[in-house]
């Protein structure tokens, strides 16, 4: 009874207030970043440096009314935003924080669920997203929401299929579909597959910045064209659920680049003998550590980049991007077979 | 215990939502129903020991080809009722023959049960729950030419579309 019930609740709560938190600092890190990448200080009145600056965004979100358009379709309207963040939370259920540790004697393995399809649920879980935006520009009523809910469905069915294919690759390379396997598999091979698969890491970090909705291809709420976007009409809580989904995405983005690229929670350099001693850091210590360095670069991108056109994106998801992908599948499945004899 | 309930459950909902996904008034809200209703076929999946099956159905069917049919609903203005056939029981004379027409069926492959009970397949909850590999080596090496047959004619379909779509190439 513990085993199947207590054990796994309270592994999900945790997952679950983990994410919340961290949604909630990422939002003021990323501010901060931004800030300093354009020489400015960011949020700097609530708390010291800031730090208490989410907690009140928070509190103005909840406060601020909720407003639902005469004409909208209000049975859809309220089911949308929950239909985009309810994906965005349960892919957590099978990312690998780390490997077994003993509580009280007691091996627990630190993640929710080990099953043998995980790579593909999160693919699954994800395709449900898209639903989400698409009904939300929908149900708005109105001109801006729909063909902003329209372009950003386009661009998420764009990249689902690029960054299907690199996991495609990755499974190849591991022979598991299973998250655990995966990351085992890079501690057999000795190598992080970031290393083995350079050209899959890359298709999935475009990808998954554009399934994101993140800069540079921020295109359906590019500002100037569409106002807000899918989610012109949301405000107060709602418009937060949202919010909550898009940062939610992208820690589960970071999260499985990290199991499938970057060893999860394995240490690095285990063969350097004077490097040993980071060895001794807990597993899942890596794993934050590492999802935050790929979170890094997703707001450095931000920063840094101008936003793509939307014929651009196109061109660049289905012209380059899936035949790239596509081709790897093939390299990697001829190595994989030679090397066999 | 938890089987059955759980199964019958499930039963219940797709059928539920089966019939929601018919007599909804608006389309969007009929499409949405629609992607419940695989939902809780790939949960009986799950159900049935078949991890692998459930989660091609949630990509496929929920997350790919729905929101085709949700794009095609929301781009195509159907606000305007279907202009009234000229014979006016002419729906009603094709929903009884198609109702016919499966329960014939049903009634068929619940008789052949009895007529010639075959072994056929072990069910997939004996064959373990890695049945990731097992359906692989079923669709590569048992199936082969029928799989890259159906391949073959979604090639087809889909080269067609494009000539159909652009006429000078």
């Amino acid at each position: 009874m513990i085993d199947l019930l207590v054990i796994p609740l309270i592994k999900i709560v945790i997952v679950l207030t983990g994410v919340l938190i961290t949604v909630m600092y990422l939002v003021l890190l990323e501010r901060k970043v931004q800030a300093w990448v354009q020489v400015r200080l960011g949020p700097m009145r609530v708390g010291p440096h800031g730090v208490l600056q989410p907690i009140a965004d928070v509190l103005k979100l909840f406060i601020k009314e909720d407003v639902t358009p005469v004409r909208a379709d209000k049975f859809v309207f309220t089911l949308a935003p929950i239909i985009v963040l309810v994906p965005a939370i349960i892919a957590f259920a099978v990312i690998p924080f780390g490997s077994t540790v003993s509580i009280f004697g007691k091996p627990v393995p630190l993640y929710v669920a080990d099953i043998n399809v995980g790579l593909l649920y999160v693919v699954a879980v994800a395709s449900i997203g898209v639903y989400g935006i698409i009904l939300a520009g929908w149900s708005s009523n109105s001109k801006y929401p729909l063909l902003g809910g329209l372009r950003s469905s386009a661009q998420l069915i764009s990249y689902e299929l690029a960054v299907t294919l690199t996991f495609v690759s990755v499974i190849l390379a591991s022979g598991s579909l299973s998250m655990v396997d995966i990351v085992t598999a890079q501690r057999a091979n000795g190598v992080w597959f970031a290393f083995v698969q350079p050209v899959s890491l890359f298709v999935y970090f475009v990808g998954g910045l554009a399934e994101t909705n993140r800069a540079p291809f921020d295109l359906p709420e590019a500002e100037q064209e569409l106002v807000a976007g899918f989610h012109t009409e949301y405000s107060g809580m709602r418009f937060a659920l949202f919010f909550l989904a898009e940062y939610a995405n992208m820690i589960v983005v970071s999260a499985v680049a990290t199991t499938l690229f970057f060893g999860g929670w394995l240490a690095p350099f285990p063969t350097v003998p004077f490097l040993r001693v980071l060895g001794y850091v807990p597993g899942w210590m890596w794993f934050v550590v590492k999802t935050f360095l790929v979170l890094y670069v997703f707001l450095w991108i931000r920063a840094t980049l101008p936003r793509y056109r939307y014929d651009q994106l196109m061109r660049l998801g289905w012209k380059i991007l899936i035949p790239l992908a596509i081709a790897n599948v093939i390299v990697t499945a001829v190595v994989k077979v030679a090397l066999s004899y | 215990m938890g089987q059955e309930v759980a199964f019958y459950t499930l039963a219940a909902l797709i059928l539920g939502f089966g019939v929601l996904v018919v007599t909804a008034r608006n389309t969007v809200h009929s499409i949405l129903f629609l992607v419940a209703d695989f939902l809780c076929i790939a949960a009986l999946y799950v159900l049935q020991g078949a991890p692998f099956l459930a989660v091609i159905q949630v990509v496929v069917y929920a997350g790919g080809i729905v929101v085709l049919y949700l794009f095609v609903v929301m781009l195509v203005n159907l606000k305007r009722p279907p202009e009234a056939h000229r014979d006016r029981r002419r729906r009603g004379r094709l929903g009884v023959v198609c109702a016919l027409v499966v329960l014939v069926e049903m009634v068929a492959i619940t008789a052949y049960k009895y007529v010639s009970p075959t072994a056929g397949l072990p069910p997939v909850t004996t064959m373990g729950p890695n049945n990731v590999a097992l359906v692989g080596a079923a669709l590569y090496q048992d199936y082969l030419v029928p799989f890259e047959l159906a391949s073959m004619l979604l090639l087809v379909a889909m080269v067609g579309a494009i000539v159909l779509a652009r006429r000078e190439l």
